[in-house]
């Protein structure tokens, strides 16, 4: 065998209107062949409209170590939710 | 199941005053109920479990995929045909979820790949019996993905993330499976005399490599304990097969057929049904490798990758080209 596939991450557009979403992955040779597998792999029962494939290697991603400096921060700033701000009951359209 | 006898290589359940500090938050993790995901810290003795497990899965989906294989060019319609390829591709794709899952704990496709052929690598027992008649194809459905949808659907809220993610996404399939199979064995049974005796005979013949799936009692076994700590099994082999034996019967009973297992009969007082005694050593036969179609099915399946080697080559040649133009351009 000669040298391995890529991995390739999957996205799904569900429908029109949507966002694509994460599905999984799969090993491909190039793109087009990556797009070709997702169709069979992942929309075999109408799960999409369009496809995205993305290099596994090309992806940037948190690790869990940073989750304390990415994400604390907003933890104490609940004044970015609008029930932070009680409305009177007669006060309509807010 | 379709991972059986899954060895964790420990001797004993880890306690809380074994564990490093790093393992007691690990297990913290997972008695919350939080999935563990690819990045974080875990165990190395969970990681090559899991990895035992997955690849043990993945590996039954794919061969799975061969007993069916035979009845394709002879289903009795085209239609059963479809639905039966249908399936068939399920199975690889099932595969191909599961063999991901594996490969996000560290281990690569073609390595999982060779250790199959190599036979270094278990799949589940069941897929070393023979297809003899169209009977099988509705008693494969009805039995075989009866029994995987009982084991696989708590696996849906096992630890590890990418395991549950795609056992989720394989039981959204496997209930078309299992109806394909039983809408068989319906048709065959209110047909004529003979076409219900080979529903008949299909039965006798799966049965008990149907209960065998879930593997021999597992009460004592260190390594279930283990794998129910870290929330990788969910149930013990015994509870599964239970549940199997309790929702097939009356199954069985509206097709008018008989499971063939003279001892089989409901308790009122524990309210589930009483059956026979398993033959574990036709179980460990068919794991040593001597089963009716162990050597037939993993040469079948050598045999079709080493036949789509040139395919695969052409594929790389292809994108290499391509790549090498597009960085001349």
């Amino acid at each position: 065998m000669s040298k391995e596939w890529p991995l390739w991450e999957v996205f799904i557009r569900s429908q029109h209107g949507l966002a694509h979403k994460h599905v999984g992955s799969l090993h491909a040779p190039d793109g087009e062949m990556a797009i070709n597998n997702a169709r069979d792999v992942y929309t075999r029962r109408n799960e999409g409209v369009g496809i995205w494939v993305v290099r596994a290697a090309d992806i940037v991603s948190s690790s869990p170590g940073d989750k304390g400096a990415l994400f604390e921060p907003a933890n104490n700033k609940v004044y970015r939710h609008p029930t932070f701000f009680p409305m009177p009951e007669e006060v309509k359209n807010l | 199941m379709y991972a059986q006898l899954v060895e964790t290589g420990l001797k004993n359940v880890r306690s809380l005053d074994e564990m490093s500090p790093e393992e007691r938050a690990f297990q913290a993790r997972i008695d919350e109920g939080v999935k563990i995901e690819p990045k974080d810290w875990m165990p190395e003795a969970y990681r090559k479990t899991l990895i035992r497990q997955v690849s043990q899965h993945a590996h039954s989906e794919i061969v799975g995929q061969l007993p069916e294989a035979n009845w394709v060019t002879r289903a009795p319609t085209l239609e059963r045909k479809a639905v039966l390829l249908a399936k068939i591709q399920d199975e690889a794709g099932h595969g191909l979820y599961l063999y991901s899952a594996a490969e996000t704990l560290g281990v690569t496709r073609d390595q999982l790949l060779a250790d199959l052929h190599s036979g270094k690598a278990k799949y589940s027992s069941i897929f070393n019996y023979p297809t003899l008649s169209w009977a099988d194809m509705g008693a494969i459905g009805w039995l075989v993905d009866g029994s995987a949808i009982i084991n696989q659907i708590p696996l849906c809220r096992c630890s590890y993330g990418p395991y549950a993610r795609a056992m989720v996404r394989v039981c959204k399939e496997e209930s078309f499976h299992a109806r394909q199979g039983y809408d068989i064995m319906m048709s065959l049974c209110k047909g004529t005399p003979e076409q219900k005796q080979m529903a008949q005979d299909a039965l006798n013949r799966w049965w008990w490599p149907a209960l065998m799936m879930f593997g021999p009692s597992d009460a004592a076994s260190v390594n279930s304990a283990q794998s129910a700590q870290w929330r990788i099994k969910l149930f013990s082999n015994d509870e599964l097969r239970q549940r199997m034996v309790d929702q097939t019967v009356p199954q069985a009973e509206y097709l008018g057929l008989t499971v063939p297992d003279p001892d089989l009969k409901w308790n009122e007082e524990t309210g589930h049904y009483d059956f026979g005694e398993i033959d574990w050593e036709e179980f460990h036969n068919v794991l040593r490798g001597n089963g009716p179609c162990n050597r037939e099915r993993l040469q079948t399946r050598k045999q079709a990758y080493d036949d789509g080697a040139w395919f695969r080559d052409a594929l790389v040649a292809h994108a290499d080209k391509k790549q090498t133009a597009q960085a001349a351009a």
